[in-house]
C-alpha cells in the first residue's frame, strides 16, 4: 500500500476532531490579526487598557475575548499572532529536521561501508546528548531569534529519523524489485530516489508528525527562556514567560497561550498516534517513545 | 561482548567532546570578546586571549580541551572565576535528587496507567486516560508549573485550601529561618512538592503512554492466551508474565530517563528558582559562559552514555534470552 493511500485511509473519529481542532487554530492565526481592530504590537493607553479580564470590554467599547496584557494589547489577538510563529517554526522545524534526517540516513543505507559508519557515528553521537541540552548549548552560541530557532531544530532533531530511514531502507534494498531495477541497468541514485526512499518513508511520516508536537513544544520552551523568539514578536513560549510575574494579579496573560499550545501539541500527537497505529497494522514495531529529555 | 560495549562506549564519549568543542568553536563571534571591559585596548584583549589559549591553532586547543575533558578538568567559569567543575558538583545534588525523586514517582504512576489501559483497551476508563495522560503530555512543564502555583501557593487563600495545601514557590528552603532536624526536612518538603509534582507528572504521562502500547503487545502474545487457558489469576498473568516482558524494556528507559529529566528540569528549576544543574546551565548560557556550557554538555553526554552502558549491561540479567549470543 503506498504511503499517500495509508495517509488518507488514517483518519478515524478522534484524528479528524485533532485534525479539525489543528484546522481551527491556524486559520484562526492566519484569519483574526487580519481582521482584528488595530496594531496587536503596538502600545497605546497603558493606563485605561492594561490586564483587563477576559471577557471585558474597555472604555472605548471593544471586546476583549480573553482580556489585555500589562501594555493593554488585546490577548487574544495577540494570542493567535503568535500561533503563526509557534506553528510555522514547529511544522517548519520538524519537516526540516526530517529531510536531513531521510537524506543521511537514506545514502548511509544505500551506500554502506565507510560511508554508513560515519553517519551512524555522528548519529549516536548526537543522540547521546539529550535534545534539549544540545538545543541549549546551540542556542545559547547563535544569537536568539526566529531563524536561529528554526536551524536548532532542525539541526538536533534528524537523528531519529535518519535512523529510522537508514533501517527501512536497508530492508528495502534486499527486495527483489530493487535487483530487477538494477539489473535493467537504472542509475544508483534513481533507483534509490524512484524506487527505495517511496517504499521506506513510511514510518519517517508518522516520526515527523509526532515530531511537530515536540518542535512547538521545545519552540515553546526555548522562548520562555528567553532564547527563542524575541519579544516584541509574540509566540505561545514568550507570551507565558511575558505573564509569569503576572501569575497572581492576572493569571490568564500567562495561562491563555498555553492552552492554544496544548491543543496544538495535542492534536499534532493525536494524529501521529493514529498514523503510528496505521502503520503497526502493517507491522510490527516497537512504539516511539519520546524520552524526557527531548521535552520541554 | 564487554570490552567491545566499553569501547564503543569509550568511541562515543570521544566523539562527544569532539562535536561540544566543534560546536562551541563554529559559533560566530569571540569568545574572549564578552570577558573584555569596554574600556580595555587591544593589547589588553590580546593578552586575554593568551591567557585563555584562544591565538593558538584550532587544533592545539582541541587536544588541550579533549586531554583535559578526559582527566576530568572542565576548564575554569568565566563568569564565577572557580573551575567548572565545582559549579557543577555544587548544583548536581539539588537537580540528582529532583530528578531522582520524580523518575521514580513516574514510574510508580505511569506504569500502572498503562497496564489498566491496556487490560481495557477501547473502553470508557481507556480513552478517559488517554485524553489525560495525552494532554499532559502535550503541556509544557513550565505551564503545569506557573498552573500549580497559581493554584496552591497565590490562590490557596482565595480557593479556600487548608494551610497543609499553601505551598512554596521559591527556592529549596524558607528564607530567613534556622531550621533543624526533622523542620529542616518538612520544610524542604514542602518545597519539593510542586516542581515534583510537575516533573512526575509530564514524566508519568510519557511512560503511561509507553506502557499502554508494550503491555497492549505483550497481552496479544500466545503465553498470555496459554496462561489464561491454564486459569491464571489475573494477577499473576500482569504481574508475572506481562511484567516480565515489559521490564526490560523498562529499564531501558528508566537509564535513558534519568539524564533527560535532569536536563528537562531547566525549565522547572527556573520556574521554581532551585539551585540545581539546570539552572546553573542556563545562567552560563545567558552570561555567554561558554566553559559552563561546554562543561554541562559534556556532563549530560557522559551520564547518557553511562546510562545506556548500564541499561545494556543490566538487560541479560532481566532477559535471559539475551544471553544468547546474537550475530
Amino acid at each position: 500500500m503506498s504511503t499517500f493511500a495509508t495517509l488518507r485511509e488514517s483518519f478515524d473519529g478522534t484524528s479528524r476532531i485533532a485534525a479539525g481542532m489543528l484546522v481551527l487554530i491556524a486559520s484562526g492565526a492566519v484569519l483574526v490579526p487580519m481582521v482584528a481592530r488595530g496594531d496587536p504590537l503596538a502600545i497605546g493607553d497603558v493606563v485605561a487598557l492594561r490586564l483587563l479580564p477576559p471577557f471585558s470590554r474597555d472604555p472605548t467599547g471593544a471586546l476583549h475575548l480573553l482580556g489585555t496584557d500589562r501594555f493593554g494589547r488585546d490577548l487574544f489577538v495577540r494570542m493567535m499572532l503568535a500561533g503563526r510563529v509557534s506553528l510555522a517554526i514547529g511544522i517548519a522545524g520538524s519537516v526540516l529536521a526530517a529531510a536531513i534526517g531521510t537524506a543521511v540516513g537514506a545514502v548511509a543505507a544505500w551506500r554502506g561501508g565507510l560511508t554508513d559508519r560515519i553517519a551512524m557515528a555522528v548519529t549516536d553521537a548526537l543522540l547521546a546528548i539529550p535534545r534539549l541540552v544540545l538545543l541549549l548549548l546551540c542556542a545559547a552560541l547563535w544569537q536568539p531569534g526566529l531563524l536561529t530557532v528554526l536551524a536548532v531544530l532542525a539541526a538536533t532533531g534528524w537523528m531519529g529519523v535518519a535512523r529510522i530511514v537508514r533501517g527501512e531502507v536497508e530492508g528495502v534494498r534486499a527486495r527483489p524489485f530493487v535487483h530487477a531495477a538494477v539489473a535493467l541497468g537504472v542509475p544508483g541514485a534513481r533507483v534509490l530516489w524512484r524506487h527505495v526512499l517511496p517504499n521506506s518513508l513510511g514510518p519517517a511520516i508518522v516520526a515527523t508528525t509526532l515530531g511537530v508536537g515536540n518542535a512547538i513544544l521545545l519552540e515553546s520552551g526555548l522562548s520562555f527562556l528567553g532564547l527563542g523568539v524575541q519579544p516584541p514578536r509574540p509566540s505561545w513560549g514568550n507570551m507565558i514567560a511575558g505573564g509569569r510575574d503576572l501569575i497572581v494579579a492576572a493569571p490568564w496573560v500567562a495561562l491563555a497561550p498555553g492552552v492554544a499550545l496544548i491543543i496544538t501539541v495535542l492534536a499534532a500527537t493525536l494524529i501521529g498516534d493514529r498514523l503510528r497505529d496505521q502503520l503497526a497494522g502493517e507491522r510490527r514495531r516497537a512504539p516511539v517513545a519520546r524520552t524526557l529529555g527531548e521535552r520541554a | 561482548m564487554l570490552a567491545r560495549r566499553l569501547l564503543q562506549a569509550a568511541l562515543l564519549f570521544w566523539l562527544v567532546i569532539t562535536l561540544v568543542f566543534a560546536l562551541a568553536r563554529l559559533a560566530p563571534g569571540d569568545p574572549a570578546s564578552f570577558l573584555v571591559p569596554p574600556t580595555a585596548t587591544a593589547a589588553d584583549a590580546a593578552r586575554l586571549r593568551s591567557e585563555l589559549g584562544l591565538d593558538r591553532p584550532l587544533l592545539v586547543q582541541y587536544v588541550r580541551w579533549a586531554r583535559a575533558v578526559v582527566r576530568g578538568d572542565l576548564g575554569e567559569s568565566f563568569s564565577a572565576g572557580r573551575p567548572v567543575g565545582d559549579v557543577l558538583r555544587e548544583a548536581a545534588p539539588v537537580s540528582l535528587w529532583l530528578g531522582l525523586v520524580s523518575i521514580a514517582l513516574t514510574f510508580l504512576v505511569g506504569v500502572p496507567i498503562g497496564m489498566v489501559q491496556a487490560a481495557r483497551r477501547g473502553r470508557a476508563i481507556d480513552r478517559l486516560l488517554t485524553v489525560l495522560t495525552t494532554t499532559a503530555y502535550a503541556a509544557p512543564s513550565f505551564w503545569i508549573a506557573l498552573s500549580l502555583v497559581a493554584v496552591f501557593t497565590y490562590g490557596a487563600a482565595t480557593l479556600g485550601l487548608p494551610a497543609w495545601m499553601r505551598l512554596p514557590a521559591f527556592g529549596i528552603r524558607t528564607p530567613g529561618l534556622a531550621l533543624h532536624g526533622t523542620a529542616a526536612f518538612r520544610d524542604l518538603v514542602r518545597h519539593a512538592v510542586l516542581p515534583v509534582v510537575t516533573l512526575s507528572a509530564v514524566g508519568a504521562a510519557g511512560i503511561a503512554r509507553y506502557a499502554r502500547s508494550g503491555v497492549a503487545d505483550i497481552l496479544e502474545q500466545e503465553f498470555v492466551r496459554t496462561a489464561r487457558a491454564k486459569g491464571a489469576p489475573a494477577w499473576r498473568v500482569y504481574g508475572r508474565h506481562v511484567m516480565a516482558n515489559l521490564m526490560p524494556s523498562l529499564v531501558v528507559l528508566f537509564a535513558l530517563s534519568l539524564p533527560g529529566i535532569v536536563a528537562g528540569s531547566v525549565f522547572v528549576e527556573s520556574v521554581f528558582a532551585w539551585p540545581g544543574l539546570g539552572r546553573a546551565t542556563l545562567s552560563a548560557i545567558l552570561a555567554r559562559d561558554f566553559p559552563v556550557v561546554m562543561g554541562a554538555s559534556v556532563f549530560y553526554a557522559a551520564a547518557t552514555i553511562l546510562a545506556n552502558l548500564a541499561a545494556d549491561l543490566a538487560l541479560p540479567l532481566l532477559d535471559p534470552r539475551r544471553l544468547v549470543s546474537r550475530p
